[in-house]
């Protein structure tokens, strides 16, 4: 096996080299060359490939993402911010919160089961490397048309590996989303949210710190699995006997992964590690790149030393590799011993491959030979910055232009029954349980809420019911009709479903899912987006702590809707005052919080019922956001609601049907003065909420409500004699509704077209 | 004196934190034992807690029942220690042949994770004692393999002498035979059930509280059989 070392790479400079077969443009090749002053040896140029790829160095995004950091809102909160593995939040009480989103769309296309499952196993290991014990994991869904057969094999696969993967792992699964819609056919959207706990002094940080400190690989050995492009080096430059052609997506493993955990916290506890690092994308390469940039600056690493599945990885494979569940150490030379014997009583092999030093330089040996030599920073941190161009598509002035205005809408009561019962059962609205059944959400027993309410709910603490909340939304129909106010309102979503729930929202992580940056109309809707979340997140005071780009989810031409997933997470003093979704006893007071107008456009009417996606998105106040969420945590505070439900896809109608269904008991409704009962039914104006007063509450209730001068209508009471939903006010009738019939309707669309 | 009560944790165990807080909730000290320790630590009882130990590899509890604290748990248990094991604990309750028939793949092939209604059939065993014979009670279910099956000859034996502790009501989740969800050593000390008691013992986290009675009946148990002063 000929190995290209760096005096090679001296006394070849014209040797060409595979860099655009890896995925680099001439002019990046060129800047590396000048960055080395020499051609880059085939490992060197394999470690550049992947860490200026777009997934790993942001370098289309970057110039836009730095919003999330100038339009940062005075925030107590933050003890760490973007930049590391995942922000740190102050919750109080000594404890801190760490949470990320991610995206794992492409492997979970090519390999479904795999590729959900190592997205979670990733996400977490962002989490324990942080110094937090993940303590629950959520997955915002998107997929294709549930008709087209191939959405059956994607859905199926991905449900699998993330229950398979997650269940074993121990970390309940308490919500996420599931989203229907024919953009995502090619290109299915799976994003992991993993959220940790831990006490302010664990937080720990990547970085290599300490001159003569070990650099220790510990985890899973070291496979051919993940490699994909840099088989191009492999064959190129090595005798053809080896396996040339090697999977490119991950496999998992989470019993390795939960040992993994076990052991990484007890030796960060036992104040064992200086710096950590999870390995993800980009392996090796990733790790010790940052690990030195982020330190003293210098690292050497002996590659040999690796632990490997297959002997005949190459040394480029090695750095490449994205075997899943290893995790890298710095750690001082006298505690080595103990560091080991922590990795043996898991069962976890270790070994130390490298150490820090103040060269400046990260060098890698091979058997010998120097094969890496190059500044840390300009692998890690130094990549590309591109200023993609983005312009306005002519096309959105004809997709806003055509509203929902001319749609038919039912005309009689018998009509908006019909329509009722048909939308509970859309695949959009209907029960996610078959999906949510196959997720353990009971381990660890601190869940106290979990899908289907409106955030999962988490207890941090037993002794003094200390805890947190998070959701994740986007209606991606919304950001395609205006990307900055969809993004928009999908964190005014997210924030809401926190506070429905009794928890202040605190802090935000996004996933931003979007088509090709190179395509000018979508890196204007990412523009967009990212703006428009950035300003809102000034405005509300809950700071981006983290997050997650995602482009080229494109087939061909046709990109995905924008889709930048939002996750809010709320802090909550007593999770025994927490506020569930389902009403309780008869005679509680049934009311609407905000108001409701004639807003349809992007609404899950229009594209269920008629296939429409046009017009403008609904209005959106961000400081009647804001109240809309004081009222609702006082409120759970000061023990005035049985039961409160957000208001978003399929209306009030499919609100209340959900607090139907959760519930059992029977509700009589009328529809309010001056509303049309389609309009009251179906539109999507945001801000708005269902809850319900105990009556001897209600005055209180009203009062905080004037207090704060936001629009409060009572629309009804439980009924614990009835087993329907009624509603009054209908072209002048009454509809009534079994409960039962709605359940049915709702819960057997996901087993028809899926089990 | 406190019962004390041993959670023995595997590597890949999940609910062993879980199991502990139910044995506090119900008035026990718990004890961690780890899977590599030579002795029980002198405990009153044993809870297999429910978890993926050792991966599942080979099949669920396969491995487990070689683990070095295994050899003094059966030696142990056939001594008339009183042991629980839910789900996992279960499976490896059945691999150690503690209890007799094993578990297999649900039906229909899905994990799952639900509120299962069971009715308690025995209030004789050790960890069932505080039950009402015939009592529903609802508890969370969450397995990938809990489909119990024995030879018709075992399940008879089983039913004849009143060993079955607790079937599933309303639906079959995972095609147990007879709908079987826990059973009992003829002694009454060694019990495995399939859904999780300790996951049903507070009200903000669990559907009921209908599960801390399995660890009421323990201590109930150890203090009328003179192993602890009430």
């Amino acid at each position: 096996m000929s190995i290209d070392t760096v005096s090679d790479a001296i006394s070849s400079p014209k040797t060409s080299q595979p860099f655009a077969e890896l995925g680099l443009k001439k002019d990046e090749y060129e800047s590396i060359r000048e960055i080395l002053g020499r051609r880059p040896t085939s490992s060197e140029l394999a470690m550049y490939s992947v860490m200026w790829s777009e997934h790993c160095s942001y370098k289309s995004s970057k110039v836009h993402l730095r919003q999330f950091g100038t339009k940062v809102p005075k925030n107590d909160s933050m003890l760490v911010g973007i930049g590391e593995n995942a922000g740190v939040v102050d919750i109080g009480q000594g404890w801190a919160v760490t949470f990320k989103v991610e995206s794992h769309n492409h492997p979970s296309y090519v390999e479904p089961y795999q590729g959900a499952a190592t997205g979670i196993g990733g996400i977490v290991r962002d989490i324990i490397s942080m110094g937090a014990r993940p303590v629950a994991v959520m997955d915002p869904l998107r997929f294709g048309d549930p008709e087209n057969p191939d959405t059956r094999r994607v859905l199926t696969g991905i449900v699998s590996g993330i229950g398979g993967y997650g269940n074993c792992l121990g970390l309940p699964n308490i919500g996420g989303e599931i989203v229907f819609d024919s953009s995502y056919q090619g290109n299915p959207l799976v994003n992991a949210l993993c959220v940790g706990t831990m006490k302010h002094e664990d937080i720990h940080l990547a970085k290599a710190s300490g001159v003569g400190n070990a650099v220790i690989l510990y985890g899973a050995r070291t496979g051919g699995d993940g490699i994909g492009g840099v088989s191009v080096l492999a064959s190129e430059t090595f005798d053809a006997d080896g396996p040339a052609k090697r999977p490119s997506v991950q496999v998992g493993d989470p019993f390795m992964e939960k040992l993994l955990i076990e052991c990484t916290l007890e030796v960060l506890h036992a104040g064992l590690v200086e710096g950590i690092q999870d390995l993800g994308g980009a392996g090796i390469s990733c790790a010790t790149s940052e690990l030195a940039s982020n330190g003293e600056g210098g690292m050497h690493v002996w590659l040999d030393r690796v632990l490997l599945r297959d002997s005949t990885l190459s040394p480029e494979e090695i750095l490449m590799s994205e075997s899943q569940e290893r995790m890298c150490a710095v750690v001082e030379p006298a505690k080595i011993d103990a560091f080991m014997a922590v990795c043996k009583k898991w069962d976890v092999e270790a070994v130390v491959i490298g150490e820090v030093n103040n060269s400046g330089r990260l060098t890698v040996e091979w058997h010998g030979q120097e094969i890496v030599n190059v500044p840390p920073r300009s692998v890690a941190h130094d990549g590309p910055v591109y200023e993609r161009p983005y312009a306005r598509p002519d096309w959105m002035d004809v997709r806003q232009s055509s509203g929902p205005e001319n749609l038919v809408r039912p005309k009689s009561a018998d009509e908006v029954k019909q329509t009722w019962l048909t939308m509970t059962g859309t695949p959009n609205l209907a029960s996610k349980s078959w999906v949510t059944s196959q997720y353990d959400r009971y381990v660890m027993g601190n869940t106290v809420l979990a899908q289907p309410e409106d955030s999962g709910m988490i207890r941090v603490d037993e002794k003094t019911g200390l805890g947190i909340a998070v959701s994740t939304d986007c209606n991606a129909r919304f950001a395609a009709l205006d990307p900055y106010k969809g993004a928009q309102l999908a964190l005014a979503e997210s924030y809401r479903n926190v506070a429905v729930t009794g928890a202040k929202p605190l802090a935000v992580t996004n996933c931003l899912n979007f088509g090709s940056p190179e395509d000018p109309a979508v890196m204007w809707q990412f523009e967009q987006a990212v703006t428009g979340l950035a300003d809102a997140c000034l405005e509300m005071g809950t700071p981006v702590t983290g997050g997650n780009v995602s482009f080229y989810n494109q087939t061909g031409e046709v990109a995905i809707h924008p889709t930048p997933v939002i996750g809010v997470l709320g802090v909550i003093q007593d999770v025994d005052r927490r506020t569930p979704m389902a009403w309780q006893r008869d005679g509680e007071i049934v009311y609407v919080l905000g108001t409701t107008r004639d807003e349809l456009a992007g609404s899950e009417w229009a594209h269920a019922i008629h296939k429409h996606l046009g017009g403008l998105p609904p209005a959106l106040d961000l400081q009647a956001e804001m109240t809309l969420a004081e009222i609702l945590v006082a409120g759970s505070r000061n023990e005035l609601f049985a039961a409160a439900h957000d208001v978003s896809e399929g209306g009030i109608a499919q609100t209340i049907a959900e607090m139907a269904m959760r519930s059992g008991v029977g509700v009589r409704l009328e529809v309010p003065a001056g509303l049309e009962a389609f309009t009251f039914l179906w539109s999507e104006s945001a801000t708005r909420a269902v809850v319900v007063v105990p009556q001897d509450r209600n005055d209180e209730f009203l009062a905080l409500c004037e207090s704060k001068s936001f629009p409060v209508t009572k629309i009804g009471v439980v009924d614990a004699l009835s087993k329907s939903v009624e509603l009054a006010g209908v072209f002048g009738e009454s509809i009534s509704m079994d409960i039962d019939e709605l359940r049915t309707i709702s819960e057997e669309t996901l087993p028809r077209l899926f089990g | 004196m406190t019962p004390r009560v041993g959670v023995i944790t595997f590597p890949g165990s999940l609910d062993d934190k879980d199991a502990a807080r139910a044995v506090r909730l119900a008035g026990g000290e718990s004890v961690s034992l780890w899977h590599a320790d030579a002795d029980l630590h002198s405990v009153d009882a044993v809870v297999l807690p429910g978890g993926f130990s050792y991966g599942d590899y080979l099949r669920c509890g396969a491995i487990a029942k070689f683990a070095p604290v295994m050899g003094k748990l059966v030696d142990a248990a056939n001594g008339g220690l009183p042991v629980l094991g839910i789900c996992n604990g279960f499976q490896v309750l059945t691999e150690s042949h503690l209890l007799p028939g094993a578990l297999t793949r649900n039906d229909h092939l899905h994990f799952i994770c639900r509120d299962q209604k069971l009715r308690i059939e025995n209030n004789s065993s050790m960890w069932t004692s505080n039950y009402e014979i015939g009592q529903e009670i609802l508890i969370p279910l969450k397995n990938g393999e809990g489909g119990y099956v024995a030879d018709e000859k075992t399940l008879d034996e089983l039913e004849g002498e009143g060993r079955v502790i607790a079937r599933y009501l309303e639906i079959n989740p995972n095609g147990s035979r007879r709908e079987i969800a826990g059973i009992t050593n003829a002694r009454g000390n060694v019990v495995g059930i399939m859904p999780h008691p300790e996951h049903a013992v507070e009200k903000l986290t669990g559907p009921t509280t209908d599960g801390l009675r399995f660890f009421t009946s323990l201590l109930t148990s150890l203090v009328n059989n003179g192993k602890v002063s009430a």
